[in-house]
């Protein structure tokens, strides 16, 4: 149970990045890379996990709290993640609009018959 | 909807890991804007998927050995919640220790945000802001001929 953590996050980036490289739906696309985005999340909340502490929130009777760093760098990341994924549905209803579809081998094949 | 339950368990693992400002925040953000972002897009688009999906033993073999280098990688990490480890040293015994006297906020994590790492969060707003223009511009005509293609 050392790195028991470590390895759900390990198998959480395998499953997004295995989703990013081999689903061609643009949509699942963008999921994966939330999924290994979440991994991230996990990785660094782990880190800061103190054995025996609470929330870094200060109260009397308590003396050890978890680190607040990766919390609030986490706090960031969640956020800015929610903005690239919505640009990132945005290019991928723009890609809809121009080819009809949001499969990337029917963009692919769409794109060679043009040429 | 399976993404919102994947976000909603995962701010119940940010809860056991005492990172309840972090599971706030993936429960409202990750969970319900995330979610509704990608359920709008579906509606929007075409999801109806013709090819069967296949194996991709290329990818496999990738994730398998990026998984492989990671998991040599933590055999040097610390244990999880071992309170010498380097993380637990730095900044944050100060950021425990003085927040309480030099900001007067309770919450730690809300102090170090606002003030120690004031700079940082206005970068996020930065990105969010940029984003808001990037989509308003990609989507822009998009809304005005909502439902029409130029395909079909």
């Amino acid at each position: 149970m050392v790195h028991f953590n470590y390895w759900v996050v390990i198998v959480l980036i395998m499953t997004g990045l295995y989703v990013v490289m081999a689903q061609t739906n643009l949509v699942k696309k963008v999921l994966g890379l939330n999924i290994f985005q979440v991994a991230v999340f996990i990785l660094y909340i782990s880190v800061g996990k103190l054995a025996g502490g609470t929330a870094p929130i200060l109260a009397a009777g308590f003396d050890r709290y978890a680190n607040p760093l990766p919390h609030v760098l986490i706090l960031t990341a969640i956020v800015v993640g929610v903005a690239t994924t919505a640009l990132a549905l945005a290019l991928v209803i723009r890609i809809d609009k121009a080819y009809g579809t949001i499969d990337e081998m029917e963009i692919e094949e769409l794109d060679k018959e043009q040429e | 909807m399976l993404f919102a339950i994947f976000s909603l368990l995962s701010a119940a693992v940010f809860v056991t890991l005492d990172a309840v400002d972090v599971a706030f925040t993936e429960a409202a953000v990750g969970a319900g804007i995330s979610t509704i972002l990608m359920l709008a897009t579906l509606a929007v688009t075409r999801t109806r998927e013709e090819r069967a999906h296949r194996l991709k033993p290329l990818a496999w073999v990738a994730t398998v050995f990026t998984g492989a280098v990671l998991l040599y990688g933590t055999m040097d990490y610390p244990q999880v919640g071992d309170p010498t480890a380097p993380a637990h040293q730095h900044v944050a015994p100060r950021y425990i220790q003085q927040s309480g006297e030099e900001i007067g906020i309770p919450n730690v994590v809300t102090s170090v945000l606002a003030s120690y790492r004031g700079y940082d969060t206005l970068g996020e707003v930065t990105v969010i802001f940029t984003a808001g223009i990037g989509v308003l511009c990609l989507l822009g005509p998009v809304i005005t001929l909502f439902g029409k293609r130029e395909k079909d």
